[in-house]
Formats: C-alpha cells, sequence, structure tokens
C-alpha cells in the first residue's frame, strides 16, 4: 500500500510541478535557516568540558573598598593576586589553578621566521590535569616548578608545527623576548568552546599557543593582557600587577571531585573573606560566589546575543514556511475532493484516504528537508567566510545531520497533518452529489 | 460593495483563511522587528567617532623583551614620526577608538565620593587634539607646562599629579548641566585625592569600544600625559597620503629599534569598518530575512488565490452570467485579500509589540516607534493586493459561458 501511496504522491507532483517546487523551496528555506542557526548555537553554547563541567568551579569573592559600594551587587569578577596566590597556598580543593591572559614574543631559533606575538597563559600547574588538556609531547609542569619559578613552557600544537616542524620538541628551549624557556609539554589538538576558563579575553579564539608558571611570568615582568579592575591607590612597585595592588585581574579555578563539597568550599571562601576583612583588607561585606562551568558561562552570557538573535529569527521565518505550506498543501489537497470522494464511495477507509496523503505531505518534507540540509551547508560556509573567531568551527556534525533530518520530517509531517485530517472528512456523498 | 457574501465564504474556508491570516500576521511581527533592528544597526554604524576618520592611521607594535629606556625609545619614535613628510601631527597614545583596548576610569565631582558621578574612557597621549583632529568648542587645548611625562607618573613612589582634563561635551553636560565646565574641578585620575582642573571641552570622542552602551557612547576625557610607551601610535595627514605616510611610519618605527614587531598598520577608517562588521552583516542578514518572509508570504496569497479561483470557478461563470462585470469579480477577489490582510496586520501589530517587549528586555532596545506600525501595514497590504491580482484576473477572464456547462 505504502508504495501505492507514494506513486500517488508521485503522480501528484508531476500534475503541480510550481506548487510542488514552492512548497519544497520554503521547507527548505526554513530548514535551511534554521539548521544553520542551531549549529552555530550548539556550537557556541555547548558544554566545553562535559566530562567534568560539574565539577569544576569558578570562586569570585569581594576584595574592594567601601567607597562605591552599593548593596546587592555582584562580587568582583576576577581576583587580586593576593587573594589567588593566598587561596592556591592553602589548597582546599582537590586541584586549582590561578591564571592570567598574556602575550609573548616568540622567535625561531634559527632565525628563519621573523619574530611574532603570540598568546600566552600564566598559570600553575594544575591547570593541566584540571582542565583535560590533551598532550602530545611530554607533559605540564610540576608544583615545584611553580614554586621555583622555573624558565617552562608548555606549547601548543600549532607553535610546535611553526616552530620545530611538529616534532618532539620536550626539552628544545623557546626564546620569548628576551628570555629562554625549556619546553616540558607539546599540546595536542584541543579547542575548548567557549574558552571558558578566561571570559574576560576573546571567548572563541583558539587555546593560547604558551603556557608559562604564573610565579614565572612575574619573576620575569612578562606582558599581562585581559580584563583589569582597579581601585584605591597604587603602592605596589610592580604597578598593578604587583602582589600588593589593589587590582581584580586573575581567573581562578578550583576542582572539587564531588559536586557536594562546594557548600563547604563555599563555607571556606567565607571564612577567608570574614578574615580579610578583619584584617582590614576587605572593606565590603562578605560577598561570596561558587558557579560551576555552565552557570558562569551562562552568568557571563558567553553566547553572543547576535547568535541568540538569528536564532530566534531563523525559527521565525521557519513557522512562516510551514504555515504557508500547509495553506498550500491544504489547497492542493481539497482540489482533489472529488477524487477522494470517489475513493470513499468505492471503499476506501478514512484511515487510507488520511495516510495517503500523509505520504505525500512527507515527502515534499523529505525532499525539502535533503534541499534544507543542502542551503544549511552553504549557510555555514557562509558564517566561516565571517570574521569571528568562532567562524572556523561551523561545521555540521553527525548529532546535527540527524537534527536536520529529524526537523525537516517532524515539521513536513506536522504540516501534513491538518491537510490529510481534512481531506480524510471529505464526505463520498456530497462529492458524487456534486459531479 | 457589499462585503457580506464574501464574509460567508471566507466562513466555509476557516481553515485556509486562518492560516493566511496567521502568516501575514507573523511575517508582519517579525518585518517590523527585523526593520527596527537594522535601523538600531544603521543608526549604530553611523555615529560619528569625533576624530578626523579619514586622515588617521593607526599603528601598534610590540618590542621584544625589555627596552632599556623606553621614553628615550619613545621620544624618539614620535620625533621621528613627526618628521615624515605629510604628517600633519604624530603622536603615542593609551588607545584609539576600535582598537580592542579600552581604558576607563570613574570621574566625581567631590573627593572621597561614595558613588562616582560617571564612568569615562580615559585618552591619554600628549596633542591629542591635534592629532586624532578632535574639535575644541570651549576653553583650550592643554599648554605645554600642564604635560606630565608618563614613565615618571607611574613610578611606584611618584607624587606627580596631572593638574589639568579635558572632557568631551557629553560628560561636561552630565557633570555640569546647564553651566560652563571650564574651570571647575573634577576626580578622576590623580591619587590621594587631588583634583584635575578643566580647561576644555572637546565635541565628541567616542569610547574605544561599547561598555556603558549607546547611552555612554560619548563619555570619554583626555589627560595630559606624555611620551606613552603601549607601543600605539596615531599620525594624521591628507586622506590622500595616508598608504605612504603608513608605509614610511612602519619603516621609520622599524629602524628605530629592531627589537620590534609591528603589530597592527591600518588607516583608522579600516579599523571602523571591522568593527562595525558584524553589525553590516547583520543588517544584511535581517533584510535578507525580509525579502524572504515577503516572497514566501506572496507565494501563500498566490497559491491559495489560485486555489480558491479554480474551486469557484462555475460560481464566478454564474455571477458573469447575471451580470456582473469583470471589473466587480476582480474587486471581489481583493476585497477578500484585504479583509485577510487587515485582520493579518492587526495580529501582526500585536505581535510586534509583543517581539518588541522581549528584544526590549534582552538586548535593551528601545520601544518601537508607532511610525512602523502604519507603514508595515502598508506594506503587507499593497503585498496581499500584489499578489491576488493574478489570480483575480484570472478569475475575471472566466467567461459566463462556464455557468451553462456541466450543471
Amino acid at each position: 500500500m505504502f508504495t501505492y501511496y507514494c506513486n500517488l504522491a508521485l503522480r501528484s507532483f508531476r500534475r503541480n510541478k510550481i506548487l510542488t517546487a514552492l512548497m519544497v523551496l520554503a521547507i527548505a528555506l526554513g530548514i535551511g535557516a534554521s539548521m544553520t542557526t542551531l549549529t552555530v548555537f550548539h556550537i557556541l553554547a555547548g558544554d566545553p568540558i562535559p566530562q567534568k563541567s560539574d565539577r569544576l568551579f569558578y570562586p569570585r569573592i569581594e576584595p574592594r573598598t567601601k567607597q562605591g559600594f552599593q548593596p546587592g551587587e555582584e562580587p568582583e569578577e576576577q581576583m587580586t593576586r593576593f587573594d589567588a596566590e593566598a587561596l592556591l597556598r592553602e589548597h582546599r580543593g582537590d586541584r586549582q589553578a590561578m591564571m592570567s591572559g598574556g602575550a609573548l614574543s616568540v622567535e625561531s631559533g634559527d632565525g628563519k621566521i621573523d619574530p611574532f606575538v603570540v598568546n600566552a597563559r600564566y598559570t600553575s600547574a594544575d591547570f593541566f590535569p584540571m582542565f583535560d588538556a590533551p598532550f602530545a609531547f611530554g607533559s605540564g609542569w610540576t608544583g615545584a616548578d611553580d614554586e621555583n619559578r622555573a624558565q617552562v613552557a608548555v606549547i601548543s600544537k600549532e607553535l610546535n608545527e611553526k616552530l620545530f616542524g611538529g616534532g618532539n620538541s620536550v626539552g628544545k628551549t623557546l626564546r620569548a623576548g628576551d628570555n629562554s624557556l625549556r619546553i616540558v609539554g607539546v599540546l595536542g589538538k584541543w579547542r575548548p568552546t567557549p574558552k571558558f576558563y578566561d571570559l574576560t579575553n576573546d571567548r572563541f579564539s583558539a587555546v593560547e599557543q604558551v603556557f608559562v608558571p604564573f610565579s614565572t611570568s612575574r619573576t620575569l615582568k612578562l606582558g599581562v593582557q585581559g580584563n583589569m579592575d582597579c581601585w584605591g591607590d597604587q603602592t605596589d612597585a610592580d604597578g598593578s600587577v604587583g602582589l600588593n595592588a589593589p587590582c581584580a585581574w586573575v581567573q581562578y579555578w578550583v576542582e572539587l571531585d564531588d559536586p557536594s563539597k562546594a557548600s563547604a568550599y563555599k563555607q571556606y571562601l567565607e571564612n577567608y573573606s570574614n578574615q580579610q576583612r578583619a584584617a582590614g583588607r576587605f572593606e565590603r561585606p562578605t560577598n561570596v560566589r561558587l558557579d560551576n562551568v555552565m552557570q558562569w558561562l551562562d552568568f557571563k552570557q558567553a553566547v553572543p546575543s547576535d547568535v541568540r538573535l538569528q536564532l530566534w529569527l531563523a525559527f521565525g521565518f521557519l513557522l512562516v514556511c510551514l504555515l504557508n505550506t500547509v495553506g498550500l498543501l491544504l489547497a492542493k489537497f481539497m482540489r482533489r475532493e472529488p477524487e477522494i470522494g470517489v475513493r470513499r464511495a468505492l471503499g476506501a477507509s478514512r484511515r487510507a484516504v488520511f495516510a495517503q496523503y500523509l505520504v505525500e505531505a512527507s515527502a515534499i518534507g523529505i525532499v525539502g528537508g535533503v534541499a534544507g540540509l543542502g542551503l544549511a551547508l552553504l549557510g555555514l560556509w557562509a558564517v566561516r567566510q565571517q570574521p569571528d573567531d568562532y567562524a572556523e568551527l561551523a561545521h555540521l556534525d553527525m548529532p546535527m545531520l540527524f537534527a536536520t533530518f529529524a526537523l525537516a520530517l517532524v515539521s513536513s509531517v506536522l504540516a501534513g497533518l491538518l491537510p490529510a485530517w481534512r481531506a480524510m472528512q471529505v464526505a463520498p456523498a456530497i462529492q458524487l452529489k456534486s459531479q | 460593495m457589499d462585503i457580506r457574501p464574501i464574509l460567508s465564504t471566507l466562513r466555509r474556508h476557516k481553515t485556509a483563511s486562518a492560516l493566511i491570516v496567521l502568516e501575514i500576521a507573523l511575517s508582519c511581527a517579525i518585518i517590523c522587528n527585523a526593520v527596527f533592528l537594522i535601523s538600531q544597526r544603521l543608526e549604530k554604524i553611523h555615529r560619528p567617532t569625533g576624530v578626523a576618520d579619514t586622515e588617521l592611521v593607526r599603528i601598534r607594535v610590540a618590542g621584544i623583551g625589555k627596552t632599556d629606556d623606553a621614553t628615550a625609545l619613545a621620544k624618539e619614535d614620535i620625533a621621528s614620526l613627526r618628521a615624515i613628510p605629510g604628517v600633519k601631527a604624530a603622536t603615542s597614545l593609551n588607545q584609539i577608538p576600535f582598537d580592542h583596548t579600552s581604558w576607563n576610569s570613574s570621574v566625581s565631582l567631590q573627593p572621597k565620593q561614595d558613588v562616582p558621578n560617571l564612568d569615562a574612557s580615559t585618552y591619554l597621549g600628549e596633542n591629542l587634539v591635534d592629532a586624532l583632529g578632535l574639535r575644541i568648542v570651549e576653553g583650550r587645548d592643554f599648554t605645554a607646562d600642564e604635560y606630565v611625562d608618563w614613565e615618571s607618573f607611574n613610578k611606584p613612589d611618584s607624587k606627580l599629579t596631572l593638574p589639568a582634563i579635558i572632557l568631551t561635551r557629553e560628560v561636561a553636560q552630565k557633570l555640569f548641566p546647564n553651566q560652563s565646565a571650564v574651570g571647575k574641578l573634577v576626580y578622576s585620575w590623580n591619587s590621594n585625592d587631588v583634583p584635575h582642573r578643566v580647561v576644555g571641552v572637546v565635541d565628541r570622542l567616542i569610547r574605544p569600544n561599547d561598555n556603558g552602551g549607546p547611552a555612554e557612547a560619548g563619555y570619554s576625557v583626555l589627560l595630559p600625559l606624555r611620551d606613552l610607551t603601549q607601543g600605539t601610535f596615531v599620525l594624521r595627514t591628507d586622506p590622500a597620503r595616508r598608504a605612504e605616510v603608513q608605509k614610511a611610519a612602519v619603516a621609520a618605527l622599524e629602524k628605530n629599534s629592531n627589537r620590534r614587531i609591528v603589530l597592527d598598520q591600518d588607516p583608522f577608517t579600516d579599523v571602523v569598518a571591522k568593527w562595525y562588521q558584524s553589525d553590516r552583516n547583520m543588517a544584511w542578514l535581517l533584510l535578507a530575512v525580509i525579502v524572504a518572509l515577503l516572497v514566501v508570504t506572496a507565494l501563500g496569497i498566490v497559491g491559495l488565490a489560485s486555489f480558491w479561483v479554480q474551486q469557484r470557478t462555475k460560481q464566478i461563470g454564474v455571477r458573469r452570467a447575471l451580470g456582473a462585470t469583470r471589473g466587480q469579480i476582480l474587486r471581489y477577489f481583493q476585497t477578500e485579500n484585504f479583509l485577510l490582510a487587515t485582520l493579518g496586520i492587526v495580529i501582526g501589530m500585536i505581535g510586534a509589540y509583543g517581539i518588541n517587549q522581549l528584544l526590549m528586555g534582552a538586548y535593551e532596545l528601545p520601544r518601537l516607534p508607532a511610525l512602523y506600525l502604519p507603514v508595515g501595514a502598508l506594506v503587507l497590504w499593497l503585498l496581499g493586493q500584489a499578489s491576488v491580482l493574478g489570480p483575480a484576473r484570472r478569475a475575471a477572464a472566466v467567461p459566463p459561458a462556464v455557468a451553462t456547462r456541466t450543471v
């Protein structure tokens, strides 16, 4: 029966080529637009570290002076160097890391490549195991390296390819500015999206190319970059990046191997905050937050608002396209009322009529979906031509491919339901009489 | 023309009529807001920066490792940039609009004020008014003795303070409404609550990024610092000579030190264009969606109207046989479409306001101006009439003889 219905559908398409083509086009445009935006959204709004995003926490405490205080405010988004170093020393989480963005000029040993500037991350030893950073060669540095301010570095796969031709460069020397850093590890392919561990710099760019111990970065006075919020008077000899500078510019992460430890850790942060106020360093009331990865991304609204807007726009467009298809299908089916009447009079059940027309509607949907997939690929290609950081990531993956077909099928079947239902309702007697 | 027969016909096609109405309503709601969003983006793209856009070149360099005497090098750099033929002014500064760096500071009218009056972007450098092409509307530019050396100012034990400040007109009006700002004292960058005296007001200078939203886009101040060592330079020249000046400037900077990397070198208009690229893309995208929606809606109307004409061929033939003119048949279908479109537009307008409410919450957009509603209505009415014209003419062409067949 099914093949017969398919055959009938095909005949019907042949009879009304233009109308059918228009319906297919409308569905294809709607699906194409929605899939393009949904894919981009899916890439940007995903969980960058799904295996442990509920065990990684971003603590915030309030270090500012009383001046400018407004009750109910969120605490400072980053930490002062003093607090981050204190928390790191006290070591109350299962793992913890402090970090900041930076920039380094890098030279190749043989002088064949002109010096160039790369983004760097100054962090502490736990960074790599905490964020499951994959290593192609070697490994991260140790806590002892942090304490000894060792001149070591982990470099990215890209930098390793550029400077060392992609070979095992562990033990070799990286020339960064006036300094020589011993390479202890080379990262593998790693692209957390968004780059959740630091949302103050570019959120969707590739990971940094050089990683250096934070302590070493301060000894070598390497340049930092990212947001910095300062208050009160500068007194530190090292300026705003000094240990005692009243400036928040350090990101701090803690890993708790069980999410239930979060409340105890929060209590610890409150105690720390209270102590600092008692000591006269903090002036505002204790204001502590402890967000896991997804909560923090949500708070920082990591997904660009334009991407959200595009998503809604595309779904609105899809809805109009579907309404259009429902209307046209309805018109098409109603035109065949006499035919339906004859079939019914000859003994076709309502169910059979319904099935036949649903098959026809679904066929339109599937063709529209396939065409929509093509348009989505075109749309994603267009997205990749944009200058945005995330552009290169805009590819359709397997789950999204299946989602496309599901969306095409579901929406077209939904669009077909009403017209098929109406077709089924045709009373045979009236149609026969009016012939 | 009597609309009652039209209404009664439509009542027998409730589903199809409802679909058309819904489609028009949804298109109307989306299009009104999309046009509004485009207008907002265009407004943003076209807001003036306050600087001489077409005359500027900006260059950013990074040093390799530490420089022994950064200030001496900065002085040398600025001197050699100024010596380039065709350069009207050149300086080293901390930031230039839309260049991914933003320095901001609070500004207060009282010392130790709990909540500052406003937050402004702070432009630091020598001769900025001239180098950026700003227009002084009140007071004067900084004098030579007001400038303070950047490196000395930043020494940890430095007791230096900045005596003067220049405000933009927007800052001046916010701080001192209905009075002259010149000569007044404000508290911002100096430590130990030493005030700056306002010496001048410039017409406009945009913030480097969208901090504070559109309302605070003009909140900037200028401070008199000399020989900045931040690696950002700006040159002002004839628009026609920008390319040659840029090339000569890069060469001069590279000559002054071989331990540096030129990070960026662009005419300022390119910097501006890049900054607004995503807004421009979004505007084009919205335009594409609007056109697609109009086309899809029009096709829906054409399709359904054709179906109705075909279905009513016999009925039309009878009317024609009974003496109805072609014009009356034509008007019948046009009136029918007008009624459907009107209902759709009314629902669409309510929807447009609903969507606008959501956008106002999520994107800090202003309220949809009422003007959009009549214009949107007119567009959709015209669209409906144009789409129905073809099928309606086909209906009008039905010969009266049809009525005599197959009855």
